[in-house]
């Protein structure tokens, strides 16, 4: 009877119960920090791949697509993690942030957005090339995928992919997100990703707001605004290109 | 008033929201381009224009900063609500060509860094 009336409340207040959760869950990777990596490694990027390797078998065991939040338990992570309220606390990370910073790096910024579109498309459709594929629709839709799971699926549909290569293009766009956010804390100080012009650099040019949004709370959250103002308008700018320009190009090397 | 705050926040997301599916529109895309760029900017000037410097008085800025305290919780959220197993069950083909991405976008951070020239490095 306990179980059915906890199990119950949880469910009814499943936001309040995701608060409890993701609090509980950044207090353990806080202290594992400390006394496994003794700090080392931050203790946010060990609450983010916790929460990854939760999602993973939050999948495998509903076999839906929103990882742990498909258990029904869990559904408050849906809300809390969900577009909304990222891109609520994201935009009010801005708060602190430094005007002039971004102007003097804004021009660099908007520039990396299209390196890295046409950057991640092109391998992309290097690597769709590798494994066999030669129709340029395929071949188009795959290496939009490698830019962000959105543009891969908007891409494709655009251009009448088949489903198959489509739900491709998601995955090599998951991998993607999934790799910054767990890749930035490692990488960032042989790249130099420690002051705002990098932090918008690389915003640019992982485009991918999940991945930059986790990456950067894991690396230093003060360089989350200069991060996610240059990477929310990449998708944009890949669902732009990639089912023109990018398309006619590779129709014209694979046509 | 802490609403104030949470207030002001609410009202440049909407309207940076507004402001990026309308660009998108423009440019012929069902998409939302920069709309979250375009709120943080708004954001940003309205909490430097001397309208609000001098009157927004701490409790609501509270209400701002509240949220960017839960920035690193919303983010373990979304993490735990990622498709990791769609990733991982993509097959090589999509792990090679998201992980080659991954890898050539960082290496072009140092290169484009340089470009935007030294001052900037704090």
């Amino acid at each position: 009877m306990l179980n059915d009336v906890i199990t119950a409340v949880l469910i009814k207040n499943d936001l309040v119960t995701a608060f409890a959760f993701i609090g509980l869950l950044v207090f353990i990777s806080y202290r594992f920090s400390d006394w496994l990596t003794r700090g080392r490694i931050h203790g946010s990027a060990l609450a983010i791949t916790l929460g990854l390797v939760l999602a993973y078998f939050g999948g495998k065991y509903t076999g839906g697509s929103n990882g742990l939040a498909d258990i029904p338990i869990f559904a408050g992570i849906g809300i809390m993690g969900g577009a909304m309220l990222r891109d609520f606390a994201i935009v009010s990370t801005a708060f602190g942030a430094d005007l002039s910073s971004l102007k003097k790096a804004g021009y660099v910024g908007a520039i990396s957005i299209i390196i890295g579109v046409i950057l991640s498309f092109t391998i992309g459709g290097i690597v769709a090339v590798l494994f066999g594929y030669s129709d340029p629709i395929s071949i188009a839709t795959i290496g939009a995928g490698a830019a962000t799971y959105i543009v891969g699926p908007v891409t494709g549909t655009a251009l009448g992919a088949s489903t198959e290569v489509i739900a491709l293009s998601v995955a090599a766009g998951l991998v993607k997100s999934v790799l910054v956010m767990v890749g930035t804390p490692l990488i960032a100080k042989t790249v130099g990703l420690n002051n705002p012009t990098s932090a918008m650099i690389y915003g640019g040019l992982m485009g991918t707001t999940s991945g930059v949004a986790g990456g950067l709370a894991a690396t230093d959250p003060k360089l989350v605004p200069y991060g996610a103002m240059t990477a929310t308008f990449y998708t944009g700018i890949g669902c732009l290109l990639a089912p023109s320009l990018l398309f006619m190009i590779v129709s014209l090397i694979f046509g | 008033m802490v609403i104030y705050g949470v207030s002001l926040l609410a009202f440049c997301m909407l309207v940076g929201s507004i402001c990026g599916i309308l660009l998108g529109r423009l440019m012929g895309i069902n998409a939302n381009v920069g709309g979250v760029g375009i709120s943080m900017i708004l954001l940003i000037l309205l909490a430097n224009t001397s309208l609000f410097k001098f009157k927004m008085k701490p409790i609501t800025q509270g209400g701002i900063t509240f949220w960017s305290a839960m920035y690193i919780p919303i983010v373990v959220a979304m993490a735990s609500k990622q498709n990791v197993s769609g990733a991982i069950d993509g097959g090589w083909m999509a792990f090679t060509a998201g992980s080659l991405a991954v890898l050539a976008s960082f290496s072009f951070i140092p290169l484009l860094t340089k470009l935007a020239g030294p001052d900037d490095v704090e």
